[in-house]
């Protein structure tokens, strides 16, 4: 199975990732007209300190305890990809107090903020590992 | 293989998946007692406040009884299970035999013995679709409305009819708002916020006696009300059980398996009295995630295939009135406090791991302490001084954090 996979020595904590991910979700096809002076709404997150930085997005856990727990059955799985149905989505953030990786996350928008892999995006690869400059995310078999 | 479940919601459900997850073939019937498709029950306070509706509120896709091959049956009460003879009899008389059994009741409210309660005009409970539909019809933009209780079905009551109504008030015994997951600081938060958004709070105070339209409260002042809601807590639905003798205390005794103590008959969800992982006991855990678990166990063991939830602990989301509050786990220990305006985290910690937290308004990456708790981390092997001001992944050992992000190891 195709998993997205972090490399943390790569990662120049340029946060690229986030911009191309907010992008390609946007909806929109100018890139500027997406991003600038917008909220980014970025579907990964970047931790980063003094001495290290890395992309963290969804893992698309085999056995998910989001799915398992969502109140709402929002969240559910669709070939391998942990999905969210943003119209069935209250908010309630059961997902975000059981998510190990920290992965799913809230949003002013109502529903939660989670990587769906592009799935719908129309690309070959998802955004952050074609944006990647370092190849510090990559897909990968796992 | 015949499997029966009573119950319709959030057990029942998974338990269905995980008897497919197993078997594909055996002949499942889903006995409900309401006449509903699958719904989940924590959104009736967003349908009154109009932010889902009853086709969004359904739990699984209309066609999921199809899809699982699932016989339901509607509108029909269990009434009364016999292990000799393997088989639920129904309201109507009918009787279900069974190969295995999964009792999925869930809970019903609890309604306190208050003098007059009786001699109410128009009292309501918070639970079901069909209460929510009920109060929906009751009230006008003149109500005025009285809750008993600031747990919270009580405040998610609250938060659903608030705008639709004249005026709210609601009343707890305790000293405090969501006694049974909040510390005194961060409740006091709550309540701030809550009086902030209009609602009358009323603590350490109970109803004294209760009339047509008023109640007498044991501070002795008396308040009208159109329409008093009953929210006090919740009691596990545990009678066709003990009446079939199984092992019960507050709740139906399950084993890891989700197993009651009678022979091929399981229980999930809120009737059932399980692990509690943080307690090292059985505890009623009257939470959708943990029903999910077991029901979801419950349906593997009872395809014959072997499967254990042994990681059931208090854990609760809510949101309410815009406000995030996450909880989980047990608050006894050293703790870590951060209070921040409106914001507030406390962890507890002993023996070298983490126990418990409150957040409010301060939440993301919680899932992060979530698994702390659950995995039983030492906090020795992470860098604590770290992520007890920010969960982070980082905090982690190299190698642990690498195997995660890289499909290496889970957790």
């Amino acid at each position: 199975m195709m998993k997205i996979k972090v490399n943390e020595k790569w990662c120049l904590g340029c946060h690229l990732c986030e911009y191309y991910c907010a992008f390609a979700n946007s909806g929109i096809e100018d890139m500027v007209k997406a991003l600038k002076d917008m909220s980014l709404r970025p579907k990964l997150r970047i931790e980063q300190n003094e001495k290290i930085s890395f992309a963290v997005s969804c893992r698309h856990c085999e056995d998910p305890i989001c799915v398992k727990s969502c109140i709402t059955g929002a969240l559910s799985i669709k070939d391998n990809v942990v999905c969210i149905d943003k119209n069935r989505c209250v908010g309630c953030y059961t997902c975000v107090l059981v998510c190990p990786y920290g992965a799913v996350m809230p949003s002013d928008e109502g529903a939660v903020r989670k990587c769906e892999l592009c799935i719908g995006n129309n690309d070959a690869k998802p955004a952050c590992v074609q944006g990647c400059p370092n190849k510090a995310i990559e897909l990968a078999e796992v | 293989m015949r499997y029966v479940i009573i119950g319709n919601s959030t057990a029942a459900i998974a338990g269905i998946e995980g008897i497919r997850s197993k078997d594909k073939q055996g002949c499942i019937t889903l006995i409900s007692m309401e006449n509903h498709h699958t719904y989940s029950k924590p959104l009736i306070s967003y349908l009154m406040q109009g932010k889902t509706n009853i086709d969004r509120m359904k739990y699984r896709p209309d066609s999921f009884y199809k899809d699982n091959d699932v016989h339901a049956i509607f509108a029909k009460k269990a009434v009364k299970i016999d292990p000799d003879i393997k088989s639920v009899f129904l309201d109507d008389s009918t009787a279900v035999e069974y190969d295995k059994l999964l009792v999925a009741t869930g809970s019903s409210p609890f309604i306190p013995d208050i003098l007059g309660l009786d001699k109410v005009n128009d009292m309501h409970t918070f639970m079901t679709l069909d209460d929510a539909k009920s109060l929906l019809d009751c009230v006008t933009s003149q109500s005025r409305i009285l809750i008993l209780g600031a747990g919270l079905i009580g405040l998610k009551c609250c938060e659903g009819i608030k705008d639709k109504v004249s005026f709210v008030t609601v009343i707890d015994m305790a000293k405090q708002v969501l006694p049974s997951i909040l510390d005194k600081e961060s409740s006091d938060i709550v309540t701030d916020y809550l009086l902030k958004q209009g609602v009358n709070i009323k603590l350490s105070c109970s109803v004294k006696q209760a009339y047509e339209n008023s109640a007498l409260l044991t501070d002795e002042t008396t308040i009208e009300f159109d329409t008093l809601v009953i929210a006090v807590g919740v009691r596990p639905n545990i009678s066709i059980l003990k009446a079939a003798k199984a092992d019960t205390d507050r709740g139906v005794l399950i084993d890891e398996h989700c197993k009651t103590s009678i022979e091929d008959i399981y229980a999930a969800g809120d009737c059932t009295q399980g692990y509690d992982m943080t307690v090292n006991n059985k505890r009623v855990l009257a939470l959708l995630a943990n029903a999910y678990m077991q029901g979801f166990t419950a349906g593997v063991n009872m395809a014959g295939n072997e499967a254990s939830f042994n990681t059931g602990m208090p854990m609760n989301a809510l949101s309410l009135m815009g406000m995030h509050i996450l909880s989980a786990g047990v608050y006894e220990g050293e703790d870590y406090v951060e209070k921040n305006e409106a914001k507030y985290k406390r962890l507890f910690y002993s023996e070298d791991k983490l126990k418990g937290f409150i957040l409010v308004d301060d939440i993301e990456c919680a899932g992060i302490y979530t698994a702390m708790i659950r995995n039983k981390t030492p906090l020795s092997s992470v860098d604590f001084d770290l992520i007890k001001r920010k969960p982070s992944l980082c905090a982690l050992a190299i190698e642990k954090r690498s195997n995660l992000l890289n499909g290496k190891e889970t957790w």
